[in-house]
């Protein structure tokens, strides 16, 4: 139950609006944290925390594609496909995906690890193309970055080619990271 | 050094400059709420933002100084301000570097913002994606909260106002500012029918404010260095400051770059993103984002404004420019926008919500060469029939595409059409139409 897990944390997130159901996507969020999706249970826990139907809850989470009703393998690949990313070959990043780790668009491997959608415009189109990774970017991908990516992500659960702070081009004197 | 002078981009442009509230400060920062809050009264500073023509940053260039002045005069009651961080339109990249490189510069813009609508709570609704901007703005909130800008009392003037980060879920629609309080009550992205506006019945059917971030960031420069200032700067009178444009696709050093509204598409491609990144020349592109129309190298001596877009048939829109070279195929482009428009039409209005599902079908099927001639009567027959038949401006952006390269590239979809029929492969397919 999110309610004993997290009472504080949600009680600080209804407290910022005056009317209850502002909190919903927030919510959602906490309980794709918590679990790794959002399940029946806590949509209709969600319901009652906000005074809400369970539909209420449910027309809500099925019209935004960053809740997830079903459970996505630990890293959810999601490249960028539209017309600036394709411009720049985003076509071949999911091609790479797709041979690299044998898996098509909404798909898993079999080890839960990777899942891969493509997305439209995530703005980084100035440096495409361009993957997020969970929550975090990875732009200007060519197949060497790519596989160091997959590498580390497997490894180490994180890769240090992720965006940090936005900025490009980058200011004058500032070496590249 | 950049060629114009820098606004927006200054700070973040100095080396070593974090966009922390200490470094913020350190280039003055916060020195125009100290200008105005307690000694110029709020009509006063939206009387500044009248006079510097100040115009929205989000895609429509509506004067920002008018809007403030449409909310009801003697109200009493909470007012709200929505600060729009969504940016999905596709091609559009700078509000994501102005909130990650310099988060201070946009809460000292929502601030005075609020002082002058005497709006006590500011919801800043940015795109779900952004995680590391939501974390970014969240810390500079806290900061600013800790100095005494944010909360109760500010400077010690007896003013409130909270700032708020509220993060979407993936909906291009919520960067419309209607689906964005849907959106923000918890509910749908569905875009609501205008009259009556936010001014007078938005957040929670209270009176609100809805601004860009671009447009915010602007603020504090504009009451530190006054309106007279910001309205010779860019082409006056009606697009004055500058703007941060987005420039991708086919040059060579793709990026953000900001230059005086006014200049030429020619200065803004060849001279600040380098010009074609191969010896390849320029066939088209798109002036303001996926919804702006396609122009032609015909345009490139365009002046980057307002009105003179919209004079050569396209609109300024967000900002992002999009270049393609000569070789791009461009009904393949156009098509590759109608799938963006397609996956994201909420659904709300049956013209587009149909249509976007019959347009995209019509391309793909003219793009693996199954088109027939009159599929492109077709087209422009359906683009017609979402055009100014839904209720909110998503049905005129999801036509833009098509219609423009139908208007300067008719002959590619013919050329497409042609081989189909040669191939005699449409004999075995027949339309498909729902
Ligand atoms: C389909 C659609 C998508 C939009 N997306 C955005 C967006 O991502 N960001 C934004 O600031 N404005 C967006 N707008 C414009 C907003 O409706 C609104 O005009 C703007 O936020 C007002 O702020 P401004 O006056 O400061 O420009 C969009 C409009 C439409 C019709
Ligand atoms: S088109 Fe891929 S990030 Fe914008």
């Amino acid at each position: 139950m999110l309610k004993e897990k997290y009472q504080k944390e949600i009680d600080e997130i209804i407290s910022r609006y005056p009317v209850r159901r502002s909190a919903l996507i927030p919510l959602l969020y906490l309980a794709q944290r918590d679990e790794g999706f959002v399940s029946e249970a806590a949509m209709k826990e969600i319901a009652g925390l906000l005074r809400l139907t369970p539909p209420q809850v449910y027309e809500t989470a099925t019209f935004y594609t960053m809740i997830n009703l079903k459970r996505v393998g630990k890293f959810h690949l999601q490249v960028c496909k539209s017309l600036m990313c394709a411009l720049a070959g985003s076509d071949t990043v999911v091609e790479w995906v797709k041979t690299k780790l044998g898996i098509g668009l909404g798909e898993t491997t079999t080890d839960g690890l990777f899942t891969l959608n493509a997305v439209e415009c995530l703005a980084a189109c100035g440096t495409a193309p361009m993957m997020q990774v969970n929550d975090d970017y990875y732009e200007r991908l060519t197949e060497q970055t790519f596989d160091r990516i997959l590498a580390d992500l497997k490894q180490h659960g994180t890769c240090s080619l992720k965006t940090g702070p936005f900025m490009w081009p980058e200011a004058p004197m500032r070496n590249e990271k | 050094m950049p060629k114009h002078e820098l606004i927006l981009l200054k700070n973040m442009m100095e080396p070593g400059y974090t966009g922390s509230l200490h470094d913020y400060e350190r280039a003055g920062g916060y020195q125009a709420l100290r200008k105005v809050v307690g000694k110029v009264p709020p009509a006063g500073v939206t009387g500044m933002v009248m006079k510097s023509g100040l115009r929205g940053r989000g895609g429509a260039g509506f004067p920002t100084g008018l809007k403030w002045n449409f909310l009801p005069k003697d109200y009493i009651g909470p007012k709200y301000l929505c600060c729009n961080a969504d940016e999905s339109e596709p091609g559009t990249f700078k509000d994501r570097q102005l909130i990650e490189r310099d988060p201070h510069q946009i809460l000292e813009g929502i601030l005075l913002a609020c002082y002058a609508i005497g709006s006590e709570t500011a919801y800043i609704y940015i795109r779900g994606e952004f995680v590391l901007g939501a974390k970014i703005l969240e810390q500079a909130i806290a900061e600013a909260r800790t100095a005494g800008y944010i909360g109760s009392n500010i400077l010690g003037a007896g003013i409130t106002v909270n700032v708020w980060v509220h993060r979407g879920a993936g909906a291009y629609i919520c960067g419309e500012e209607t689906a964005l309080l849907e959106s923000l009550e918890g509910k749908r992205g569905l875009p609501r029918f205008k009259p009556p506006f936010p001014a007078t019945n938005g957040l929670y059917n209270k009176p609100t404010v809805v601004n860009n971030i671009e447009t915010l960031a602007n603020l504090p420069h504009i009451v530190v260095r006054g309106p007279e200032w910001f309205a010779s700067i860019g082409s006056p009178p009606k697009s004055t400051g500058t703007r941060v444009f987005c420039v991708s696709g086919h040059v060579k050093q793709p990026g953000n770059y900001e230059v005086p509204m006014g200049v030429t598409f020619r200065e803004l491609i060849y001279e600040h993103a380098g010009g074609m990144r191969s010896d390849k020349s320029l066939k088209a592109f798109i002036p303001g984002g996926a919804s702006a129309p396609f122009l032609t190298p015909n345009h490139l001596d365009v002046k980057l404004d307002f009105e003179s877009v919209a004079a050569a048939g396209s609109m300024l829109g967000s900002g992002g420019v999009t270049v393609m070279e000569e070789g791009t195929d461009i009904v393949w482009a156009a098509l590759r926008l109608m799938e963006f428009f397609y996956h994201e039409s909420c659904g709300k209005c049956s013209p587009c919500r149909e249509g976007s599902s019959w347009l995209v079908q019509t391309m793909r099927r003219i793009v693996a060469k199954r088109g027939r001639m009159e599929d492109l009567e077709t087209l422009v027959d359906l683009c017609k029939n979402i055009e100014g038949r839904t209720v909110c401006a998503f049905g005129e952006a999801e036509v833009a595409p098509i219609m423009s390269t139908l208007k300067h590239w008719r002959s590619e979809y013919v050329t497409l059409i042609q081989e189909a029929e040669a191939a005699n492969l449409i004999k075995l397919e027949p339309a498909v139409r729902h």
